[in-house]
């Protein structure tokens, strides 16, 4: 066969080689078809290690325990008692290392998630004590009346 | 063709073709399971106690440092309102971040609509989050192999190996993939794959005050949410994609998609 054929498919194949080399040395050794098969597991299995250390940022209500036990005694019996105290005071961290403080949220809008009247027949907001924040004391937080703790009628 | 050229060049080609397949190997995915049938991640979401509060999405955002106000979200509480005369009414406003706390619906381009109580049927809340398929479109449309599933279930993505070209965002039947504003790879929920692989709850789940979000073992038959599943009614939203999703509905309506 004629030069001008070969010529240019040695091209192609050094190109194809060249594409080979660069794709051994880039691509990572733990990369290939894992677990899944090639159609869902096709990935560098290290990035599942990865995703495994992610830091936590919430620690749930029993770490509070230990130092915040005033206020999670009564909590806990409390008809607030199915939250959790970082849904009003946020994500723990490291606290009390860093941050030092949780914050203290006392905006009306807080205890509004929950608490603000809707017409709901088919869900359990309807079970929840609605006021209408319209009328129910408007400009003053929910808190200089209610124990967000333990919000009892009757302890007020 | 010289002897020696014919050997050179086709010792070339066979060692090309041979590199190329070994990367097209098809694996049965079935057999494979089989080899790990102990652990499969599900999810059960009862609408009947979401009160739609939204310290899930909340939670979730802190937890997955998911930029606060940033319009992207990995979980969503959504409300819906259907009236007396059948119409239905949806929203999510910020994902449900702040909860909903009034009785206006947003309808988007109509502006804010407040109906009347006597004239509401039905209204309740519906959480929604990735569905961790069994068959994830996402992810075999993905054209690195950056986003995959593990054995136990979940679909996580590679941050480190996504180019941002977008198409597991439009690939996804239901809509929970997004651009990730600060990483700027594609972003979805992984059920917390950090807390739930040291034995913990998924930030959602932990935060919800009423049981609505619960995580699940399906292969383990005292699971109580394979018992919900196995024994209890419920649905899975847009079956008809078949993508296997295992997020799984109790209280699933057909106004919910
Ligand atoms: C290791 C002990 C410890 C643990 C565990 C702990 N805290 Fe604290 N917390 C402290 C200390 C110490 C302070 C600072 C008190 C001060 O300066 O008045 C503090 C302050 C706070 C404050 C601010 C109080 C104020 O007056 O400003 C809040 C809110 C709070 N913690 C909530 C929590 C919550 C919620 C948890 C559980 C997720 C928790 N803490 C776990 C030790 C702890
Ligand atoms: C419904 C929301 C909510 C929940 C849940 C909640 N708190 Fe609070 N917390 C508040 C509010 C609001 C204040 C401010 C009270 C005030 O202004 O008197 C506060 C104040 C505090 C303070 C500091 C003020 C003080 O009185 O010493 C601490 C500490 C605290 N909370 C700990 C906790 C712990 C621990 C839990 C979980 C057992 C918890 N909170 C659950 C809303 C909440
Ligand atoms: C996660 C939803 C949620 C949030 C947020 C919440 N509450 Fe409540 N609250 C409840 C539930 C549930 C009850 C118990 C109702 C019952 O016992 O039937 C309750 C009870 C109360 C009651 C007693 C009502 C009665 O009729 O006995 C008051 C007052 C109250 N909450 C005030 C507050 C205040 C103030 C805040 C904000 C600091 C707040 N709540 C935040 C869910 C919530
Ligand atoms: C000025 C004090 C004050 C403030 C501020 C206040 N409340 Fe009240 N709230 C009361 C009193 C008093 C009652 C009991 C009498 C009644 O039903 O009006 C009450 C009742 C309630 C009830 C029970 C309603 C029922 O029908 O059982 C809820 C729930 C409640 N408040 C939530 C809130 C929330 C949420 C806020 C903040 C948005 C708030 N309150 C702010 C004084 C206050």
């Amino acid at each position: 066969m004629k030069n001008h054929i070969w010529r240019p498919l040695y091209v192609v194949l050094a190109i194809v080689l060249l594409i080979l080399m660069f794709r051994a040395f880039y691509v990572p050794e733990d990369f290939g078809i894992q677990d899944r098969g090639y159609t869902f597991g096709f990935h560098r299995l290290s990035n599942e290690q990865e995703w495994k250390e992610f830091p936590d940022k919430y620690r749930g209500s029993s770490y509070c325990e230990g130092c915040h036990y005033d206020k999670t005694e009564v909590f806990a019996t409390s008809q607030h008692g199915m939250m959790q105290c970082e849904n009003c005071h946020g994500a723990a961290f490291d606290h009390p290392e860093d941050p030092e403080k949780l914050n203290i949220d006392r905006s009306r809008e807080q205890c509004l998630r929950c608490h603000s009247q809707l017409y709901t027949p088919s869900s359990g907001r309807s079970d929840i004590p609605g006021v209408n924040p319209e009328e129910h004391n408007v400009g003053i937080e929910c808190s200089v009346c209610h124990n967000p703790h333990n919000p009892s009628l009757e302890e007020m | 063709m010289k002897r020696r050229d014919f050997i050179r060049q086709t010792a070339v080609f066979v060692a090309g073709a041979a590199m190329s397949s070994s990367a097209m190997v098809m694996f049965d995915p079935k057999q494979v399971l089989a080899q790990r049938p102990e652990l499969r991640w599900g999810f059960l979401v009862d609408t009947h106690r979401c009160v739609g509060c939204g310290f899930c999405v909340k939670a979730c955002k802190i937890e997955n440092d998911i930029p606060i106000e940033a319009n992207v979200t990995r979980t969503w509480v959504e409300r819906y309102v259907i009236k007396q005369d059948g119409e239905v009414l949806a929203e999510s406003p910020k994902g449900a971040l702040n909860g909903f706390t009034n009785k206006r619906i947003d309808q988007n381009t109509s502006g804010m609509i407040e109906v009347k109580d006597e004239d509401v049927a039905q209204a309740f809340f519906v959480p929604k989050l990735c569905n961790q398929c069994e068959t994830p479109a996402c992810v075999q449309v993905c054209p690195v192999g950056a986003t995959y599933q593990t054995a136990d279930g979940v679909v996580l993505v590679d941050r480190k190996w996504c180019i941002g070209c977008g198409y597991c965002i439009m690939g996804c039947p239901y809509g929970v993939r997004f651009f990730h504003p600060k990483e700027h790879v594609a972003d979805k929920c992984t059920f917390c794959y950090h807390r739930i692989v040291d034995g913990g709850d998924t930030a959602c789940a932990q935060a919800c005050p009423f049981g609505a979000r619960k995580l699940g073992n399906l292969r383990d038959p005292d699971d109580p949410v394979a018992k919900a599943v196995l024994y209890g009614r419920v649905g899975v939203l847009r079956d008809e994609y078949g993508t296997k999703p295992q997020v799984f509905y109790l209280g699933l309506s057909k106004e919910v998609h």
